[in-house]
C-alpha cells in the first residue's frame, strides 16, 4: 500500500459529504466524476478551487464538490464567477451551468464573460430541455420539438453553443459527451490549463424529460461513425474503420472516404485549434448529423490576454506612477484650503 | 483692477446660472462655487439640468441651471429664490423668473434675444413686457458681440469664440461679488494645458466680462459676503457622488481590504463608478458590468472572495438588483448597495431628485428579506454614511442599502477634511482557521453574524447559496429550520441597532411640533424650522439617517411633542413606515413630488398651518 501524502489529491478528495441528488441515470453523475478526476490531475490545492453555478439541475453541482462553492441565482453564474476571478486571480474558477441558465436567462452575462476573456472554466450541460422545471423547451431545443410549453412544436431556431462562443470572440471552445469520461477528463484538464474563458459544451442526457436526445449521435453502436474527436495537429479522420475524413471543398467542409476517388490521408484537413482565424473552427463547431459527424474535443484554443491580468497590471502601473498612496493623500489632494 | 466705491455686506446670497444645455452653465456655476469656497464662504450648490444632453436649442425644456447659495454663516440648502439670475437666452428667463426675487438682478445676453429665440422660449411678446422685468435690476449685456469683439484677433472659429460666452458672464458675476479671477484662470491653464489658444480665449472673455461690469457699474453697490466663521482646519469642496466613492475607499483602507465596485452607468449615480474607476492608484477594482444585475452579481462574487464589495445605481437599477440582494441576504455576504434616487416610477425623471425609493429599499424583494438601510442627508456626509454602510456590512455580514439622491449626488459643499486616523476601526467578521470544522452558518452570539471564510484558505472550504440551509450549510427544506433561519436573519439586522446613534433633536427637547425627515431633503426642513424657532415657535427638528434599524430613542423623542410632521419628497413613504413602527403617534405630512427640492417657504407655511391648526 502506498502512503498518500497531503500533497497528493485524488478524485475522492473532491467529493463533499452531501448526498448526490440527481436522478438515477442522469448524465450529470458522469460529469461530476470526470471533473473530480480532472481536478486531481491539475496539482492545484483543493482550497484554490471555486465552483460557481446558477439555477437548474446541473447548478447543484457545487454542493457535491468539497471545494469553495457558491450556488447563485438563475442565469447569473457568469457574473458571480467574474467577480470571484477578478477579486482573486489565483483561484481556479469553474462555472457550472445549463442550456437554459447560460443561454436564456443568462445569455447576456454569458456572451460578455466570453468577450472579456476572464479565466473561468465554464461547463455547459446541454440537454436541450428544462429539467428542474419539469420539461419545457430550451434555447438549444431543435425547432419543432414538442414539450410542455410547445405542445404543437416550437417555432424558433435554437442556438448553437459553439457558434455563440465564437461570435462573442471566444478563445476556447470544446465539446464532449457526458458518458465519455476519459475524453471529458482530458478536455476539462485542457480547459483548466487554458488562460482565458473556456467553454466546454457537454452533450448531456436528461433521463426524465429528454431521454436519448443525443442518442442518434452518441449511441454506443453509432458514435464512431457520427462523431469526430478532434486533436490539435492530427488529421480529421473518423469512423468505425477510421476510413472517413473531412476536406475543404471550396468554402465548405465535406465528408470523404479514404481510398475513394484518389483520396488519401494527406488530403484530409489537419486540426489547428490554435489558429486565431475561427473560419474552419466555426464550421467544425456547427457540423450536424447526418450531413456531418458532430465534432468533439477541443475545437478552438487561442491564447489571448485575460481581463483579470490586465486589471492587475493597470492597477500596478498606475499605483507606481501616482503620487496618491493612501486615503489621506487623496483627501488632501487638489484644491484644498485652510481656515485659520 | 479698479477699486470699488460702494460695497455692501450681505449675510447670504443665491445666484443662479442658467442657459441652454450646451452653454456650459454647470461649469460656470462650479467655477464660481470653487472661487467662493476658496475665499472662505460656506455654500451649497444645486445643479438642475435636462435629461437630454442637448435638448432642443432655445426651448424651456433644454434649460440647464446651476444654483449656488453662499453665505457668511453656515449654509444648509442651495436656497429658494435667486438674488442674481444669469440668463444666456430667453428660455432661461422663462424657466427661472418665478424663482428670482423681485428686486434681484438679472443679467442676460441681449444678443440672444432674437425674435426666433423669444418665440422658441414660448413668449408671445417681448419678455421684458410679458414677464414684467421692470421688477428687477436688469442688465442687458451684449455678451455674444462683446466676446466676438474681444477675441477677434485670436483667429479662432466663430463656434469656439461663442463658447466663451459663459466666461464673459462669469467675469461679470465676479465683479458683482468682488471676487478674484485667479482661481478660474488657473483652472483654464490646467484644463487646456495642451491648447494655449483656448486658455487665452477664456482668460480674455473672463476679464472682458469683469471689466465690462466695472465700466457700466453693473450693480452699485457691489455685494460682499465675508468669509463664514467656520471651524478651523483644512477644507475642500465635495459633491455627494465623490463623497460616497471616497467613503467606500476609506472603509476599505480601514478594513485592510481591497475595494470592488460592480456597476452599470445610470443617471444620477454614474459619478460614483466614474470616481472609483479613476482610483486605481489606491487599488480599486472597478467593473463596468453589462447590466445592473451583473453589477451586483460580480460584486457578490468579489464579496464571497473577501473584498469589500459595492454596487451603485438609481431606482430602476435597484429594481433589477432585487433578486441578487435577496441572494446576498440568504448567503449573508457583506455588500453595499447605493441607490442615488431620482424621480420615478420607471424611467421617470432621470435628472431630477425624489425620495420615493424608500419602500423599495426596505421591502422590495421576495420572501422575508431584511437589509440595513441608511440615508445620507448632505453632499459631504455621503462620505460618513458610505463608510458606515461598509462598516456595518463587514462587521455584521449583511447587505446594506445606502440611499442618497440626485440632489445630494450633484450638489457640493465645502467639507472639513477628516484624518483617516480619526475614523473608527473596521473589523471584518472573518472565520478563524483554527476553529474546525468550519460551519458556514454558525453565528457569533452577540451580533448573530456568520463568519466570513475566504476562498484560498485551507480547511475552510464550504458552499453557500440561495437555497435555505442548516447551520452546516446543508440544503434544507425542513419547516422548523426555515422558520428559525428567517428569524435569525431578521434578528441579525435588528441587532445592528448597536451601531445606530440616538436621534438628535435640534431645538427644544419638547414642544408643539416636531418636524421629521430623512435623507437629502433635510437641509430645507432644518432651515425652515430654525427660522420658525427664531420667530418664537415651539418647533424642533430631527433628521433620520438610520432607516433600518431605527434609532432606539424614537418613541421617547416623539412622545415629547404634541404634533409630528414628516417632510419628504414622495407621497409619504417614511410617514407610513413610522405609522407601522410606532402606531401610537399621529403623523402630519408635508410632501412634494415635482422632481424638485422643497423650498424653505413651503415648509414654513405648512408648519405654520399645523402649528396654528
Amino acid at each position: 500500500m502506498t502512503e498518500i501524502t497531503s500533497n497528493q489529491v485524488t478524485p475522492r478528495d473532491f467529493k463533499s459529504d452531501q448526498e448526490v441528488r440527481w436522478c438515477p441515470g442522469c448524465g450529470d453523475h458522469a460529469v461530476l466524476n470526470a471533473v473530480q478526476k480532472a481536478l486531481s490531475e491539475l496539482g492545484i490545492p483543493r482550497e484554490k478551487f471555486a465552483f460557481i453555478s446558477g439555477i437548474g439541475c446541473s447548478s447543484r453541482f457545487p454542493y457535491y464538490m468539497n471545494t469553495y462553492g457558491f450556488h447563485g441565482i438563475h442565469g447569473r453564474a457568469s457574473a458571480i464567477a467574474s467577480g470571484v476571478k477578478i477579486a482573486n486571480p489565483e483561484l481556479s474558477v469553474w462555472q457550472i451551468t445549463g442550456d437554459g441558465d447560460a443561454l436564456a436567462i443568462g445569455g447576456n452575462h454569458f456572451i460578455h464573460v466570453v468577450r472579456r476573456n476572464i479565466d473561468i472554466n465554464i461547463i455547459l450541460f446541454n440537454n436541450e430541455i428544462y429539467g428542474l422545471t419539469k420539461g419545457q423547451y430550451s434555447p438549444t431545443s431543435e425547432k419543432g420539438i414538442i414539450t410542455k410549453t410547445s405542445p404543437y412544436g416550437t417555432v424558433e431556431e435554437p442556438f448553437s453553443v459553439g457558434e455563440l462562443v465564437i461570435g462573442a470572440k471566444g478563445k476556447f471552445f470544446a465539446r464532449t459527451i457526458d458518458s465519455n469520461v476519459s475524453l471529458s477528463t482530458r478536455i476539462y484538464v485542457e480547459a483548466a490549463k487554458h488562460k482565458g474563458t473556456s467553454v466546454v459544451e457537454v452533450l448531456q442526457n436528461c433521463v426524465i424529460f429528454n431521454d436519448g436526445i443525443h442518442e442518434t449521435v452518441t449511441g454506443k453502436d453509432v458514435r464512431d461513425d457520427r462523431t469526430l474527436i478532434l486533436k490539435h495537429g492530427e488529421p480529421m479522420i473518423f469512423g468505425k474503420e477510421n476510413n472517413k475524413g473531412l476536406i475543404l471543398d471550396g468554402l465548405k467542409l465535406r465528408v470523404v472516404k479514404l481510398g475513394e476517388n484518389g483520396i488519401s490521408e494527406k488530403n484530409i484537413l489537419v486540426h489547428d485549434a490554435f489558429e486565431s482565424n475561427p473560419g474552419i473552427q466555426y464550421m467544425l463547431a456547427n457540423m450536424r448529423y447526418p450531413e456531418y459527424p458532430v465534432a468533439l474535443g477541443v475545437i478552438r484554443e487561442v491564447p489571448g490576454p485575460t481581463y483579470e491580468n490586465d486589471v492587475v497590471s493597470q492597477i500596478n502601473e498606475i499605483k507606481n506612477s501616482s503620487k496618491i498612496k493612501c486615503m489621506d493623500d487623496l483627501l488632501n489632494s487638489g484644491s484644498v484650503w485652510k481656515v485659520e | 483692477m479698479g477699486t470699488k466705491s460702494k460695497v455692501i455686506e450681505r449675510e447670504e446670497v443665491v445666484i443662479r446660472f442658467s442657459g441652454d444645455s450646451g452653454d456650459g452653465m454647470q461649469l460656470t456655476g462650479s467655477l464660481f462655487s470653487d472661487t467662493a469656497a476658496l475665499y472662505g464662504n460656506d455654500l451649497t450648490t444645486f445643479p438642475d439640468y435636462p435629461a437630454e444632453i442637448r435638448a432642443p436649442q432655445g426651448s424651456v425644456g433644454g434649460v440647464s441651471g446651476f444654483q449656488v447659495h453662499l453665505g457668511h454663516s453656515e449654509i444648509y440648502t442651495p436656497g429658494d429664490n435667486a438674488d442674481v439670475l444669469v440668463a444666456m437666452n430667453p428660455a432661461a428667463i422663462k424657466a427661472n423668473i418665478n424663482w428670482t426675487k423681485p428686486g434681484g438682478t438679472i443679467i442676460y445676453d441681449k444678443d440672444n434675444f432674437t425674435e426666433k429665440n423669444i418665440e422658441r422660449a414660448g413668449y408671445l411678446k417681448d419678455p421684458v413686457v410679458e414677464d414684467n422685468l421692470d421688477r428687477f435690476n436688469v442688465i442687458a449685456a451684449p455678451i455674444s458681440s462683446m466676446v466676438r469683439e474681444a477675441l477677434k484677433n485670436l483667429g479662432l472659429d466663430p463656434k469656439t469664440v461663442l463658447r466663451t460666452k459663459n466666461m464673459f458672464a462669469l467675469g461679470m458675476v465676479y465683479w458683482l461679488f468682488d471676487r478674484k479671477l485667479k482661481y478660474t484662470e488657473q483652472y483654464f491653464e490646467k484644463k487646456f494645458s495642451q491648447r494655449p489658444e483656448i486658455i487665452e480665449a477664456n482668460k480674455i472673455a473672463l476679464r472682458a466680462g469683469y471689466y465690462y461690469a466695472e465700466t457700466i457699474e453693473a450693480l452699485a453697490p457691489v455685494i460682499r459676503i465675508s468669509p463664514a466663521p467656520i471651524a478651523k482646519g483644512k477644507y475642500r469642496s465635495i459633491c455627494g457622488n465623490v463623497a460616497t466613492a471616497w467613503g467606500l475607499m476609506a472603509a476599505a483602507e480601514k478594513a485592510k481590504l481591497q475595494l470592488f465596485i460592480g456597476s452599470y452607468p445610470i443617471t444620477p449615480a454614474s459619478g460614483i463608478l466614474e470616481e472609483l474607476s479613476a482610483r486605481k492608484d489606491l487599488g480599486v477594482k472597478s467593473f463596468q458590468a453589462e447590466d445592473e444585475i451583473a453589477g451586483i452579481c460580480t460584486a457578490l462574487g468579489a464579496s464571497f472572495t473577501g473584498h469589500l464589495a459595492a454596487t451603485s445605481t438609481s431606482g430602476p437599477g435597484l429594481a433589477l438588483k432585487s433578486e441578487a440582494i435577496g441572494l446576498a441576504v440568504m448567503a449573508e455576504l457583506p455588500i453595499v448597495i447605493i441607490d442615488v434616487q431620482r424621480g420615478g416610477p420607471s424611467t421617470g425623471l432621470p435628472t431630477k431628485t425624489e425620495q420615493a425609493d424608500l419602500l423599495q429599499a426596505l421591502f422590495g424583494r421576495n420572501g422575508e428579506c431584511p437589509v440595513v438601510v441608511l440615508a445620507a442627508s448632505t453632499p459631504s456626509n455621503c462620505f460618513h454614511f458610505a463608510f458606515e454602510a461598509a462598516r456595518i456590512a463587514l462587521e455584521h455580514m449583511t447587505p446594506v442599502i445606502l440611499l442618497t439622491d440626485g440632489f445630494l449626488a450633484n450638489g457640493s459643499e465645502p467639507w472639513k477634511i477628516p484624518a483617516m486616523e480619526n475614523l473608527p476601526e473596521i473589523k471584518p467578521h472573518f472565520a478563524n482557521q483554527k476553529e474546525l470544522p468550519y460551519l458556514p452558518y454558525k453565528r457569533d452570539t452577540a451580533k448573530l453574524a456568520r463568519f466570513w471564510a475566504i476562498p484560498g484558505t485551507p480547511d475552510l472550504e464550504h458552499r453557500i447559496g440561495g437555497l435555505e440551509k442548516t447551520v452546516k450549510g446543508t440544503v434544507s427544506y425542513t419547516p422548523e429550520n426555515h422558520e428559525l433561519m428567517v428569524h435569525l436573519r431578521d434578528e441579525k439586522v435588528a441587532r445592528v441597532v448597536e451601531k445606530v446613534p440616538d436621534l438628535e433633536v435640534v431645538g427644544e427637547s419638547s414642544g408643539e411640533l416636531l418636524a421629521v425627515g430623512w435623507g437629502g431633503s433635510s437641509g430645507y426642513r432644518f432651515i425652515a424650522v430654525r427660522e420658525l424657532q427664531n420667530e418664537g415657535y415651539k418647533i424642533s427638528d430631527v433628521t433620520f439617517n438610520y432607516i433600518n434599524p431605527l434609532p432606539r430613542n424614537v418613541r421617547e423623542v416623539f412622545s415629547r411633542f404634541k404634533k409630528i410632521v414628516v417632510c419628504e419628497l414622495n407621497m409619504g413613504q417614511f410617514a407610513n413606515y413610522l405609522r407601522m413602527k410606532f402606531p401610537e403617534f399621529h403623523y402630519e405630512q408635508i410632501n412634494k413630488i415635482q422632481g424638485l427640492p422643497f423650498t424653505i417657504k413651503e415648509i414654513k407655511e405648512k408648519c405654520l398651518e399645523i402649528l396654528e391648526g
